[in-house]
């Protein structure tokens, strides 16, 4: 079974992010390391991408004729995706254990362990249907 | 003469793992057996095609993986040499000449038997048994299971550890220990017959036939043991669902479900050789779960249309099958089988007992169900209720689509 363990955050989140002390930085660079290669080393990683600051973030509209429209302007209390893991478990209790690892992870003291989303991904037709 | 691709491909995969069975008894270590097989059917796919496949094709497999093993056991000799300078261990490059009985038939089933050994979990076990057992390569296994390759290195890498540390002879279990693990073998080859069908996004062209896989493996250990009920039972059952694979899905790979399957595109070779395959079966007289759940497919095989489907025959299995197994799953298509019979009440009522039951809470299959019996009987505003929570629930996207489809359906009415 397949599962996404969502890692996000405000842009107020992200900004607080960009001023972690170095040592907080190195410390959690270290902790991302360790974890993806223990995933990829167990044979459960599937996929696992961190993405861009939400200052990069448009949001795309068609106008009347499909050209696109962008945007760049978001409310405050949006929740930006920061990064993503895809794992191939058995269970829905091993992804939960990895997210919880990744939510106590490290960082600044005032920290706090970080909510992770889990969910499974969609996978293909049922074996039997009557 | 340049044998045809398909041809070669079926041979090397027949010969795999006789070959390893082989290398094992000479060198007795099965992980680095396993590799030095898989580079040699490398080397086969490689020259075969052009060189034309050797008068041997066995012996000639043997002899290079073989050679792989020596090339393998001199720089670990060497290495151990360099880490501690400890003696030599000599007798590992000249095994004794091996005492044994077993012929190269009972190699594939010790193989099976390690391969779904209970230390393993099962998606450990199903790769390990695709590579040594069934002569696939890493990548096509990762293909199929839609994961990126080094993840499915990893995990066979892994399950080979499992085994060397679980300390598994290479023999066949005690005729104790026999039933229970040729069981457990049984139930990985039937997943591996069910990934065909629930890996089946992605890309189809690189996708590996798993289904066909599972058929070809089951075939081999029927071979290995005719006078098994159980074995023939579940061949018969793969044969008997795969024959209505062409008519399960439609062109934009949507669900079709049994009673609305253009039942000319089922295949009619298939399906007589499973009735053919379960007649015998039963004929033993040691009825099992596969051989019921075969016996279930063949009634719907049986019949030419839809509402010629021998319902009251299809209740009596599933009464079998509830008393045999506890598998909620069975009660619920019983529950399925009871409606068609005897009507939807009846039907919903002993969807109540599973509601208290509580090892479906939550299951969209449940809420599916539920949903079709309402339907049957008319209710269909609870019927939508249903469908839209089944859709919900289920994490099967080509299923959640069906689900979707039948309350719109009946909200357009």
């Amino acid at each position: 079974m397949k599962y996404i363990l969502m890692m996000t955050g405000t842009k107020a989140d992200f900004a607080w992010y960009a001023k972690w002390s170095k040592t907080d930085l190195q410390a959690q660079l270290a902790f991302m390391h360790s974890f993806n290669k223990e995933l990829k080393e167990s044979g459960v990683l599937v996929a696992t991408e961190g993405l861009a600051f939400p200052n990069q973030a448009k949001l795309v509209r068609a106008a009347a004729d499909g050209t696109p429209i962008t945007d760049g302007v978001f409310p405050e209390s949006k929740e930006f995706l920061a990064g993503y893991w895809i794992v191939d478990v058995e269970t829905p209790e091993q992804a939960y254990q990895l997210a919880a690892r990744v939510s106590a992870g490290p960082g600044p003291k005032d920290r706090g362990n970080q909510p992770i989303e889990v969910r499974p991904v969609m996978s293909g037709p049922p074996p039997e249907m009557l | 003469m340049t044998p045809e691709p398909d041809n070669f491909e079926h041979l090397l995969r027949e010969l795999a793992p006789q070959v390893l069975g082989a290398v094992i008894r000479r060198f007795h270590e099965f992980s680095a057996a396993e590799d030095a097989v898989q580079e040699a059917l490398l080397a086969a796919a490689m020259q075969w095609p052009q060189e034309g496949i050797p008068d041997n094709p066995r012996a000639w497999l043997t002899q290079v993986a073989s050679r792989r093993m020596t090339d393998y056991l001199r720089s670990e000799i060497a290495r151990r040499r360099r880490e501690t300078e400890a003696a030599l261990e000599m007798d590992q490059l000249a095994p004794p000449p091996a005492v044994h009985t077993e012929t190269d038939q009972d190699d594939t089933l010790i193989l099976l038997f390690m391969c779904c050994h209970p230390a393993l979990t099962t998606s450990s076990a199903i790769a390990l048994t695709l590579r040594a057992v069934g002569g696939l390569t890493t990548a096509e296994i990762a293909s199929a299971f839609l994961v990126p390759e080094p993840t499915m290195a990893q995990r066979i890498s892994r399950a080979k550890s499992s085994i060397k540390d679980s300390g598994v002879p290479f023999s066949l279990p005690t005729s104790r220990e026999r039933a229970q693990r040729l069981g457990a073998v049984l139930h990985v080859l039937y997943l591996i017959f069910n990934e065909g069908y629930t890996s089946s996004s992605g890309p189809q062209l690189q996708r590996l036939e798993l289904s066909h896989e599972a058929i070809r493996l089951t075939r081999a250990v029927h071979h290995l043991l005719p006078d098994d009920a159980e074995v023939a039972g579940l061949l018969a059952l793969m044969l008997l669902t795969d024959a209505r694979r062409a008519a399960r899905t439609g062109p934009d790979g949507d669900l079709i479900p049994l009673t609305k399957q253009d039942r000319s595109l089922w295949n009619q070779k298939q399906i007589s050789e499973g009735i053919a395959l379960l007649t015998t079966a039963l004929s033993k007289g040691s009825i099992g779960a596969y051989q019921l759940q075969a016996a279930i497919a063949a009634v719907h095989d049986e019949a030419v249309r839809a509402e010629d489907t021998d319902w009251p025959q299809i209740l009596a299995l599933y009464e079998l099958l509830k008393r045999m197994s506890g598998n909620p799953m069975v009660m619920l298509n019983h529950a399925i089988a009871t409606a068609m019979v005897h009507g939807p009440p009846a039907g919903l009522e002993l969807l109540h007992a599973l509601d208290t039951d509580g090892r479906l809470k939550g299951h969209h299959r449940l809420d599916a169900v539920r949903a079709h019996l309402l339907e049957m009987a008319g209710d269909h505003q609870a019927a939508i209720t249903h469908y839209r929570i089944a859709a919900s629930r289920t994490t099967s996207l080509p299923e959640r689509n069906y689900l979707m489809t039948q309350a719109a359906r009946l909200s357009d009415q």
